[in-house]
């Protein structure tokens, strides 16, 4: 027998999670963890079967915030549905903003001028950074740390957040980019108060850093928790820093070399164990990566327009045809799937959420642990509600 | 028995303090309030952010988040609210000790918000169980939470402990459990409960 | 990377009578398609997945469309032979008349995969395939097991739009509640009557909750 076909048959074994037998006599507990969960970073739920302490079964719910996105984009305008994307990934507007207007501009065939690719890219990473904070954050809150580790992510939140509100008027909702461009012009100002607050950055890495990442019990905790194998992860669609926490190399941003990503210089962390650590590892690392981004995109910014001249905001009608745009979110790959019949909305509005294809193997990284390991895995995973359920 | 407001002053700063009791009571449950550690959607991530060193919601006694409806006097439905989601909500509610008080946070848990036109979108938490404080936005500034606290404080302030004007919690008459919508084929059954919300005459 | 055709090519050299369709996409993105045949799908997209070359094992996106039944109207020439009299003699007279005539192209369900390729780094490869209708044959092969990451996301497609996937392990409702009976994401689903009123001029929503008005007067 040929290794290829070695491979094909391990992989066709995979389209479910593998049966767990019980230990001894006991009675297995079934027990539904959420939709109202302190844990569960809003109204998720798992459905879990236990053996004692070790989960059997575990079948997450979906569906609690399920505010019907793709439905109401097909009753829209394609603009109309651009505040509708800062919603998906509440913690990510912006480069939920920029996924979709890369489909769009894919789907109509727009160049982007030189000045808001660099603002995109310095948005983006903005966003990066402060989203791996928070989960960060999140997740040694799931450990037991109630509150410290999460004061110090927010703390520096704020200050990002607040370059966002001083830019698009909103802490949260940016609704900040257009096809073809950027909405407003970034100020000299702006770009100031942007280099002081990514000045800062390196010096709370570190203290976070020295915080956490030599820590015994976050050491005992993650260590050798929640494994996901290569294979598997390629196999069952997982992207993100849960992927590349596994091992693999890939990240969008090298592969599809969307936008000016092929400009800066920057490495992509890979993990080597696939465990609960190397996800906190990886995502660490992302954010020195990212402020090495944006030290060079910085200074780099030329002059110029922010729009395309050409682009067209009212009366938006792509020609028929499909597009399938994606970038690498903070949270994995997040992709629109437009289809347009000719008319100003799009026939169909699809969003690849990566929130939820990452929780496909939640069951698997799961069985065998013990049921204080699944709140902890889960964190890892790193979700939002919002673009799980849409 | 009301006190009279330039004795009590007086008496104060001989340091000798007269309340009454319904002041006392009041001023005791104002300044403790503990919310249930419940987020739904976008607003949590504000609702987060108060609680947090820049806002500092522990200046108004509520940073004790509970997790378990038992513990808690106070829902903050941060988000919108689906038509799946609603009766755990109404469920949550019900399970909570009286006095509890809502705070309706975001146009989403107000009315729908921007996903109003959705199919699995309930138009409105008050539709199911009576709301203390509405805030708007999109989401609402930590400020406009910690407004909805104050607001929240004098209305408890204001609270008559006897009388026709007592609170629900004081009143044995009074409705203590809302009932749970069932989600049915279509839509949830019933669509909203009548002794809370009424659709209102909206006049043109 | 191949382009489609020779995607298409490799395809039918590897699997006999695979039945495989070009879709064109007139879109500046030009990305593409491959419609399969439901019954030979799931050899197909084992092929591409195992192909050294090709080495598709990673499926992005799965997406169901719902396409309505398309009338169309259009003027056929016809030609008829009439009665007619000429010279006096009745003479059968051949004539082209021009007739309107109502067409109804059925409509169907579709699912779209998007495919990418982690080890070779290229992609999309995108493949489609049609349910027979929209009403009782909906039935589709699961690339489940092909894919794992298909899993979530035929579960959202049967919900949303009723494709039965045969073969998926686990084929429940994902997003809307166990006892729900509709497909809120197909094109002719009609939304529950909660529009009691609305405060905001908003156009179509103000249509709605004029109807409801309408129908409570009842």
């Amino acid at each position: 027998m040929s290794v290829a076909e070695t491979k094909a048959e391990k992989l066709d074994g995979w389209n479910r999670p593998p049966a767990m037998e019980p230990e001894g006599e006991g009675e297995l507990l079934e027990i539904a963890m959420g939709p109202h969960h302190p844990s569960t970073h809003g109204v998720f739920r798992m459905d879990v079967t236990l053996d004692g302490e070790r989960v059997m079964r575990l079948k997450p719910v979906f569906g609690y915030l399920h505010r019907n996105h793709e439905k109401i984009a097909e009753g829209a305008a394609y603009l109309a549905s651009m505040p509708y994307t800062d919603r998906l990934d509440y913690f990510c507007s912006l480069s939920n903003n920029w996924a979709y207007a890369l489909a769009v501009e894919k789907l109509v065939g727009q160049q982007v001028p030189e000045r808001a690719q660099y603002i995109r890219v310095i948005l983006a990473e903005l966003t990066r950074i402060q989203n791996h904070a928070a989960s960060i954050g999140f997740l040694i809150q799931e450990m037991g740390a109630s509150g410290t580790p999460l004061m110090y992510a927010f703390r520096q939140r704020e200050k990002i957040v607040d370059l966002f509100e001083s830019l698009t008027g909103s802490r949260m909702m940016c609704n900040y980019m257009r096809f073809g461009g950027c909405r407003v012009d970034v100020s000299a100002a702006w770009l100031e108060s942007a280099r002081t607050v990514v000045a800062g950055l390196p010096a709370f890495v570190d203290e976070f850093e020295a915080l956490l990442t030599t820590n015994e019990i976050l050491m005992a905790r993650c260590q050798g928790v929640g494994v996901l194998k290569a294979d598997l992860a390629v196999n069952a669609s997982v992207t993100g820093p849960l992927l590349r926490a596994s091992g693999v190399n890939y990240d969008i941003r090298k592969v599809d070399r969307y936008g000016i990503y092929d400009r800066f210089k920057f490495r992509v962390p890979l993990g080597d164990h696939g465990d609960v650590y190397d996800r906190y590892m990886v995502r660490v690392l992302e954010m020195r990566e990212s402020i090495r981004i944006l030290e060079q995109a910085l200074p780099a910014i030329p002059a110029g327009p922010i729009m395309d001249p050409k682009a067209k905001l009212r009366g938006f009608r792509p020609k028929p045809g499909e597009a399938y745009g994606r970038i690498e979110a903070p949270k994995g790959e997040l992709g629109f799937y437009l289809i347009s019949d000719g008319s100003p909305n799009p026939y169909r509005y699809r969003v690849r959420p990566p929130s939820l294809i990452n929780l496909t193997i939640l069951e698997d990284m799961c069985l065998g642990q013990n049921v204080a390991d699944v709140v902890l895995i889960f964190g890892s995973v790193d979700i939002v509600l919002g673009e799980v359920d849409r | 028995m009301a006190v009279d407001q330039d004795l009590k002053i007086e008496l104060g700063q001989q340091g000798v303090f007269v309340t009454t009791l319904q002041e006392l009571y009041n001023w005791g449950r104002r300044s403790s309030i503990w919310p249930m550690q419940f987020g739904l959607a976008c607003c949590a991530i504000e609702m987060i952010a108060t609680t947090m060193a820049r806002y500092d919601l522990a200046r108004f006694g509520a940073e004790v988040f509970r997790p378990s409806p038992r513990q808690a006097d106070l829902m903050i439905v941060s988000g919108t609210v689906t038509k799946k989601m609603a009766p755990q909500v109404v469920r949550l509610y019900n399970q909570m000790a009286e006095p509890r008080y809502v705070i309706a946070m975001g146009a989403c848990a107000i009315s729908g918000g921007p996903f109003k036109q959705g199919y699995n979108v309930l138009k409105g938490i008050d539709r199911y169980i009576p709301v203390d404080v509405h805030i708007p936005g999109c989401p609402p500034r930590p400020e406009a939470l910690m407004q909805a606290f104050i607001t929240l404080q004098k209305k408890i302030d204001e609270q008559q402990l006897t009388g026709e004007n007592r609170p629900r919690f004081l009143n044995e008459n009074a409705q203590g459990e809302f009932p749970v919508p069932e989600p049915a084929e279509h839509d949830l059954e019933p669509p909203s409960n009548p002794g809370v919300w009424n659709a209102p005459v909206v006049i043109r | 990377m191949k382009s489609v055709e020779e995607i298409k090519t490799a395809i039918e050299a590897a699997v006999p009578g695979a039945g495989v369709e070009f879709v064109s996409n007139p879109s500046p993105s030009a990305q593409h398609s491959l419609r399969l045949a439901p019954d030979r799908a799931v050899e197909i997209a084992r092929f591409l997945r195992d192909d050294p070359e090709l080495a598709l094992d990673f499926c992005s996106n799965v997406t169901g469309i719902d396409w309505l039944d398309k009338e169309f109207s259009e003027k056929v020439k016809v030609k008829r032979t009439v009665t007619k009299t000429i010279d006096g003699v009745e003479q059968p007279v051949e004539e082209t008349v021009e007739e309107t005539r109502k067409r109804v192209e059925p409509g169907y369900l579709e699912a779209v995969y998007h495919l990418y390729s982690v080890a070779k780094g290229h992609g999309p490869v995108v493949i489609r395939m049609r349910t027979g209708n929209r009403s009782d044959r909906v039935e589709l092969p699961s690339l489940t097991p092909i894919w794992r990451g298909a899993e979530f996301q035929e579960r959202e497609v049967f919900d949303l739009y009723g494709i039965v996937f045969k073969g998926h392990p686990d084929l429940r409702r994902l997003l809307m509640w166990d006892g729900f009976k509709d497909h809120p994401m197909r094109k002719d689903y009609v939304e529950p009557d909660d529009y009691e009123y609305e405060p905001t001029p908003h156009d179509a929503v103000l249509k709605r909750a004029q109807a409801h008005k309408a129908m409570a007067g009842k």
